[in-house]
């Protein structure tokens, strides 16, 4: 990859990649495999704004959060449902009722 | 307390409506919506028995998302629309959803007549401290010394403690809860619907985006946990001495009391006088 270097305003040198660097964001992978409707915890991800509120309060810290912030159910065999998410959701996206 | 699970609440929320909502992430109003549904879901009123109205603002936008008999109205007016709603067909059950600065600043003449007639509204008013839809200027409830954006140099007005200016003003049913307490503040929505006179219920809420930002409290969690921490029950903010009652705030019911209604008044009011037999009449 070849650098183009560029001087601004200031006199400050800018070093610039030719191609655009892509975002590189890992992601946990979600450890409970199988019929959703059986998941401990349903996460609604197209209504999660990713504010943080479910995984901080959660009692028994069955739930973790990606690098981007979104939650996932880090431990399924944790989980009480409690319900504890369901109320402390703002968006209505996590549910952790029985099923 | 009654556990509603969230597919009830899906119910009565209005989904041609863009979702998610317009709320910050974060940010305590959906919280309030969905502690408004559950006790309306746990009562078991249908959709058609209920009116929400509401004011300009933040939480103002909450009638938008539901399936009920919904007005939005003008800035602070949100009282005066619910009274004429009220007056037309006393036999819905209206609740009215303001901001702090929309029931205490614009709206404040609306809300102390209001409660001096006792009419059967119930208000749950979401007290974040700051005007948070038009950018961030200093509200009534603004505390002393914090930061907005029309006061950056700290606020040097004093705050307005809205349930004492309720109970003052003669409401019957006073309440103050917090977002972080849901299933408390379903206990007392549902406790203020059900209460036959005005019932004001502060909603204490984090604004993590515009008011924590600014005072540099942290993200949404700590906006939550500090709520948790400062709101002790009304019982044990009583036996604290003076110093402990420093950055502690009591939460709970205040007053709770039966008097007499004002649309049932004007109700006999009208069956008196329709009663009196005139010269005409035969």
């Amino acid at each position: 990859m070849s650098e183009k270097v560029e001087k601004n305003r200031d006199g400050l040198i800018i070093k610039q990649a030719d191609t655009p660097l892509k975002m590189q964001v890992e992601v946990n992978e979600v450890k409970y495999e199988g019929d959703y409707r059986k998941a401990p915890v349903f996460i609604f991800h197209d209504w999660c704004k990713k504010c943080g509120i479910c995984v901080a309060f959660c009692p028994t810290k069955a739930l973790g959060r990606k690098l981007d912030g979104s939650p996932f159910v880090e431990h399924p065999e944790k989980c009480i449902h409690c319900e504890t998410c369901d109320k402390l959701c703002p968006d209505f996206a996590i549910t952790g009722a029985k099923r | 307390m009654k556990k509603i699970p969230q597919k009830e609440i899906h119910k009565y929320l209005r989904h041609n409506k863009k979702f998610p909502h317009v709320w910050c992430p974060g940010c305590s109003d959906g919280i309030v919506l969905g502690a408004t549904i559950r006790a309306i879901a746990e009562i078991g009123w249908e959709k058609d028995d209920c009116a929400m109205v509401s004011g300009i603002g933040c939480s103002s936008r909450m009638p938008v998302y539901v399936d009920f008999n919904t007005a939005h109205t003008l800035h602070g007016r949100a009282i005066a629309y619910a009274t004429g709603i009220k007056m037309a067909k006393p036999s819905l059950n209206v609740c009215v959803v303001t901001g702090d600065g929309d029931a205490s600043a614009i709206g404040g003449n609306h809300l102390i007549h209001a409660c001096r007639r006792n009419i059967n509204l119930t208000v749950i008013c979401i007290n974040n401290h700051i005007y948070g839809m038009t950018g961030g200027q200093y509200s009534p409830t603004t505390p002393h010394d914090a930061i907005a954006t029309t006061m950056p140099y700290g606020n040097i007005d004093n705050v307005f403690d809205l349930c004492k200016l309720t109970i003052g003003a003669g409401a019957t049913f006073v309440a103050r809860t917090t977002a972080y307490h849901a299933t408390e503040m379903q206990s007392i929505i549902k406790a203020g619907f059900e209460h036959n006179g005005f019932s004001f219920i502060e909603v204490m809420c984090a604004c993590p985006v515009i008011y924590g930002k600014l005072n540099k409290q942290g993200d949404a969690p700590q906006m939550m946990r500090d709520l948790r921490d400062s709101y002790v029950p009304l019982i044990t903010y009583e036996k604290l001495n003076a110093d402990e009652k420093q950055g502690q705030f009591p939460r709970g019911i205040f007053k709770n009391e039966v008097a007499p209604e004002y649309s049932e008044r004007y109700a006999a009011l009208v069956e008196s006088l329709q009663s009196v037999k005139g010269e005409g009449d035969e």
